[in-house]
């Protein structure tokens, strides 16, 4: 075994990774905090106002990162599904069903804030355009994946199982943005792009961005808390877990 | 102020926004707390039950 | 004991999951009935006028019967994983994706087919546009094994569970989701007037790639669900 590989598997091992998952976790949280503040302030404050949208287009600085993310975390944890069930890797189940809630959480911000831009500016709550549909869809497929590793017993098993439904919908998610574009649409075109020049001004492109980084940040000490309970829950048995179970009542008592 | 509360008129549906943004991250930045002291409370009533059949006389 | 051919191993299975049918063929007519059932229901919903039920027609008949086949599903491994004929399956030495194709296909001959056969009488109930009466089944007979063969997959994964109804239908939503769109789609493309040929070439295309991969899927998930 060479030197990677034994690094790969010392700390792909769940104690490792437990401890790992616990140093890095505050400094995801509070960096993701710090860098969402400052962008909130140069969304709210320092950016102009739109001249066409007025204020409102102040929701785009939440409503666009939490749409990229929903999609971040849902290919976060594919890929994490995939090496769990190609190389049976514990740590990879985990991380994969960690990623769910947090993604599920994202998806449903994306879906409400666009539904309150959406009212002053088309005048309607809802339509069915290609764009929110595949986010509802989206939303499902979260909520499939978080209630089918929630119906089985066996831990393990569990993952596996939602870690392929995870795939499938990693399949199916262009499939259904594809065919519900064949819908004519009425959500206005994508305005940032990473290739080429973006129609936004300068001023409003850096807050978006920086909420973006935030989020994502934010995302991985999330993850990271939840892959700490996984990893407790997994191990249940094992000594490691039993020194933390019974350290903790020894700290509180 | 007001000015900024306001929002030209949006105030409602931008502040809606983020305060949607803000309750639902709060409390899934909150619930893996929960979730890991009902965790840690289970594993301990399993650990305990496991010792006193070990040792029943004891 | 020296196995039979696979082929013969197909057969026996089709001709017993037929045999398990037809000895319960008092529920073969369950999905019907249900369909039929949501059918009746949108003109009392919705009124009589035969104007506005003609303009849902078809998306109604395509909605009771996707509902419906989603009911039949459950069907699909319960009574063989409860008496463990579906253990035995999957370690028989045959791959385990034709065995399982098999038990789709009769599934859905016994399922579906019957839905197509009285889709235009629940068209008829709603008014169905004239030109509608021949496309809505062939739409259904291209749609209908596309739902059987990826809910399949999502059964595979719920086998075992004792209330998986309300899960199976979230699973087996967001799959069914193109399906419907191109399935309704290519009928109300053709009661406007439009093109219609896209959207049915679309659902061919997509049913020959998911005869293939949807019993290897549906393999994999049950070995999963089943370790």
């Amino acid at each position: 075994m060479n030197a990677l590989t034994l690094w790969f598997h010392k700390t792909g091992s769940p104690p490792t990774a437990y401890r790992l998952a616990g140093r890095i976790m505050p400094w995801c949280y509070g960096l993701g905090l710090v860098l969402g503040l400052v962008a909130l302030y140069g969304g709210l404050v320092l950016a102009p106002r739109d001249y066409q949208q007025g204020d409102a287009y102040r929701i785009i600085f939440i409503h666009v990162p939490c749409a990229w993310m929903g999609l971040f975390a849902y290919f976060f944890m594919a890929a994490n599904a995939f090496i769990a069930l190609v190389w049976r890797i514990k740590l990879s189940e985990v991380l994969a069903m960690a990623a769910a809630p947090v993604g599920a959480a994202f998806t449903f911000i994306t879906l409400v804030t666009g539904s309150l831009w959406g009212k002053p500016m088309w005048g309607t709550w809802w339509t069915w355009d290609a764009r929110l549909t595949s986010e509802l869809v989206l939303l499902f497929l979260y909520l499939g994946v978080i209630g089918l590793h929630a119906a089985i017993e066996d831990r393990r098993q569990a993952a596996r199982a939602a870690g392929f439904l995870a795939l499938i919908g990693v399949v199916n998610i262009p499939i259904v943005h594809f065919s519900v574009n064949w819908w004519n649409t009425l959500h206005q075109g994508s305005t940032v792009r990473l290739m080429g020049p973006s129609k936004i001004d300068g001023s409003m492109i850096w807050p978006l961005l920086l909420m973006a980084l935030a989020t994502h940040v934010w995302f991985f000490g999330s993850v990271l808390a939840r892959t700490r309970i996984g990893l407790l829950e997994l191990d249940g048995g094992k000594d490691w877990v039993r020194a933390i179970a019974l350290g903790e009542t020894e700290a509180r008592a | 102020m007001n000015d900024f509360l306001a929002m030209g008129g949006y105030g409602a549906y931008v502040w809606g926004s983020y305060a949607v943004f803000f309750v639902v991250l709060a409390i899934e930045a909150l619930a893996p707390r929960a979730t890991r002291r009902r965790v840690l409370t289970e594993l301990r009533g399993r650990l305990r039950r496991r010792e006193q059949r070990n040792e029943p006389s004891a | 004991m020296k196995p039979g051919s696979t082929l013969a191993a197909c057969a026996a299975l089709v001709r017993r999951d037929l045999t398990l049918v037809w000895r319960r063929r008092g529920d073969a007519a369950n999905p019907i009935l249900f369909a039929l059932i949501v059918v009746a229901l949108f003109p009392l919903a919705l009124g009589p006028e035969p104007e506005q039920l003609r303009r849902i027609a078809a998306g109604v008949v395509f909605v009771a019967i996707l509902l419906a086949g989603l009911l039949a599903l459950d069907t699909l491994f319960r009574s063989d994983y409860e008496d463990g004929s579906l253990e035995q399956l999957v370690l028989s030495p045959h791959p385990l994706s034709l065995l399982l194709a098999c038990k789709i296909a009769v599934h859905w001959l016994t399922t579906a087919l019957p839905l197509i056969v009285v889709s235009p009488l629940l068209g008829e109930l709603l008014h169905l546009a004239a030109p509608l009466r021949g496309l809505l089944p062939l739409a259904l007979l291209l749609a209908t094994p596309l739902l059987s063969l990826l809910g399949a997959v999502c059964v595979a994964l719920t086998v075992g569970m004792h209330r998986s109804g309300m899960l199976l239908a979230l699973l087996v939503l967001p799959l069914y989701v193109p399906v419907l769109i191109f399935g309704a789609g290519a009928c109300n493309a053709a009661q406007a007037g439009l093109p219609f040929a896209a959207p049915l070439l679309w659902l061919g295309a997509a049913l020959v790639l998911v005869l293939v991969l949807a019993p290897l899927a549906c393999a994999a998930a049950l070995r999963i669900s089943l370790s």
